[in-house]
């Protein structure tokens, strides 16, 4: 089956700064994709040329089938969600979702039967009258959102739409959105520098960094088998250590004065090389635990109390690592400067 | 505290008398026509006369033409310099300030010398001609107005932003502009049209030159042959004026609010 979504070698470039770097990714009907990455990565470039009011250097953009690369905005068909809302100030709430199908054409009866229809959709029934201000954040982004979607477009936009809410409503209206996404089917791509809202509510996610692609795949595969040191760093919390090969054969390497063997070197490793590895701070275990092959002591140097959580730094020696417990209501949690032992799995030790 | 507020009063009262007492004198001069009586023979002199009303209603109508031309000129300008070419900006600033710093006696003379009946374009050589110059010349003159009165209103507004929203909704630029920019701005072009009718209603020297039936050409002509009625023009003028600059003061209470209610 062809893709739904093709991006074919598109670059950007403002004067001399290419922001956007020959970027190549296809997705199936009724995915939902994140493209993630840090400010200035090209993600929300790329979702404008989609959207088409940004026009590409080189490169095309094709939507079920159809090369979309010169069309105007106006003719593309599709839905878009902004971070500062853009609702129109001088509309009440109707006359905004009702928006699009108006420029369409679509007689004023079922015009408001449609809009019913996605006031319904997005939890406001009963809302039609209300001007944008006499909302809230998260109200007016869900006016957006049905705006958005009210002339059934062939794909969904949304440009970092959550950023501008408070954090609870950040969670709710994400998992909202996903719920409506699910509902329609409807091709979605969402632009965010947040890994965690990223993670929760994608299909598959674009990890971008500096116009380039470091890494397309599901939130699982992202998180598990980062493929570059900066996915690794960006998407989630990465302890990096730095130690010494001992035995490139024997896969032996010195951290901190204790020797550990790990599951792989790369092969250009030698015996006496500075090496650095990187671990997730949850694949760390207080004292031993069933399957763990590697043992380390260290101090505890900070507690940081978050509730079902607790984080622990410990100092091996000069490397200091991050790891995550859960806090037990029996006991007391742990204190600093107190001795520890951790384990870990080698295969969860990765050389990046 | 209490020194510092007794001479602000005081400056406050002093160019408050400056402004207030000769106006005052002016409206006890134009209630004297009757001898050692006040009254309002001399408003009612004026309003008898026909001369006024034609006048008036040619400003009146010169007014709006060139309020709806002003806008019609400003609008699409602003719009797509704020959102396209943001470096002509200062460029923008510079032109629209040049009606205050060139006299309008400068201007005019102008005029007369490019589309004189002899010239390429020979304006004045037919009434509506020379009141398509005459418009014109008040679009020109009220551009320093109208633009910043319209650019401030566009600043309040995400324009870029709200373009974008209506382009991927489908709408193409004329519906953006007449159905999102201008009831945006509505409040804006409103205070800026109120503005170019307060400098229409009392230009003299343009219309005078151009030798156009005018309300100010009207008015000076009364000063020169009339003792009292001046005197009942200037206040009726006045109260014109200032109905026009409130009415700027009460629309911007409608100016749409684009905030988010923060509970």
């Amino acid at each position: 089956m062809a893709p739904f979504l093709e991006v074919n070698n598109l670059t950007k470039s403002f004067g001399t700064n290419t922001v956007v770097k020959s970027v190549n990714f296809a997705f199936e009907k009724g995915e939902f994709i994140s493209l993630l990455g840090p400010s200035g990565c090209g993600k929300t470039t790329i979702l404008r040329m989609i959207a088409g009011v940004e026009n590409p250097t080189s490169g095309s953009i094709k939507v079920d089938g159809q090369d979309i690369t010169g069309l105007k905005p106006n003719q593309r068909q599709l839905g878009m969600v902004f971070q500062a809302y853009a609702l129109f100030p001088n509309l009440n709430v109707g006359d905004n979702i009702g928006f699009g199908l108006k420029i369409a054409g679509m007689p004023a009866e079922q015009r408001r039967a449609r809009v019913d229809e996605m006031l319904k959709l997005i939890g406001l029934p009963g809302f039609e009258k209300r001007f944008p201000y006499e909302m809230s954040g998260g109200q007016q982004q869900r006016v957006a959102l049905a705006r958005a979607i009210a002339p059934r477009p062939r794909m969904l936009l949304l440009d970092e739409p959550l950023s501008a809410l408070d954090a609870k409503i950040r969670v709710s209206l994400r998992e909202e959105i996903r719920a409506i996404q699910l509902e329609l089917g409807i091709t979605t791509v969402f632009v965010t520098h947040d890994q965690e809202e990223a993670l929760s509510i994608s299909d598959r996610i674009v990890v971008m960094n500096t116009g380039n692609i470091e890494q397309l795949g599901a939130p699982h595969e992202i998180y598990n088998k980062p493929a570059t040191r900066f996915v690794a760093t960006f998407v989630g919390h990465l302890n990096t250590i730095e130690g010494t090969v001992l035995d490139a054969a024997a896969r032996t390497v010195d951290i901190d004065g204790q020797t550990v063997t790990v599951h792989a070197l790369p092969a250009t490793a030698t015996s006496n090389a500075p090496i650095s590895l990187t671990l997730r701070p949850e694949v760390l275990s207080v004292g031993p635990r069933d399957g763990n092959d590697i043992t380390l002591t260290g101090t505890i140097s900070d507690v940081t109390f978050l509730g079902s959580v607790i984080r622990l730094r410990v100092a091996l020696g000069r490397n200091i690592i991050s790891l995550d417990t859960f806090n037990d209501q029996r006991t007391a949690p742990p204190a600093r400067n107190e001795p520890i032992t951790i384990s870990l799995a080698s295969k969860d030790l990765l050389v990046l | 505290m209490k020194a510092n507020k007794f001479w602000a009063w005081l400056v406050f009262g002093l160019g408050a008398a400056y402004f207030i007492v000769p106006l005052v004198a002016t409206f006890i001069f134009s209630l004297r026509m009757r001898r050692n009586e006040l009254s309002f023979d001399a408003y009612a002199s004026v309003f008898s006369d026909p001369r006024f009303y034609a006048t008036f209603g040619y400003s009146l109508a010169i007014g709006a033409i060139t309020i709806v031309v002003g806008v019609l000129v400003v609008v699409p300008a602003v719009y797509f310099v704020r959102l396209r070419m943001p470096w002509l900006r200062p460029i923008m600033e510079f032109v629209t300030l040049l009606p205050l710093i060139i006299p309008a006696l400068v201007l005019v003379y102008g005029y007369i010398r490019l589309y004189n009946s002899s010239s390429i374009l020979p304006f004045t050589s037919t009434v509506l001609g020379t009141d398509i110059l005459l418009t014109g010349a008040y679009v020109t003159l009220a551009l320093p107005y109208m633009y910043r009165a319209v650019d401030n209103g566009m600043r309040t507004i995400d324009i870029g932003t709200l373009t974008e929203a209506a382009q991927i909704a489908g709408a193409n630029q004329l519906q953006i502009i007449g159905q999102i920019i201008l009831p945006n701005i509505l409040v804006a072009i409103l205070s800026g049209a109120f503005l170019t009718f307060a400098i229409v209603i009392g230009e003299f020297t343009i219309a005078s030159l151009l030798n156009r039936p005018a309300f100010g050409p009207y008015l000076v002509g009364m000063g020169t042959n009339r003792a009292y009625e001046p005197a009942a023009l200037a206040i009726i003028s006045f109260i014109i004026t200032w109905g026009a600059m409130g009415m700027i003061n009460v629309l911007g209470r409608f100016a749409p609010r684009t905030s988010a209610r923060t509970d």
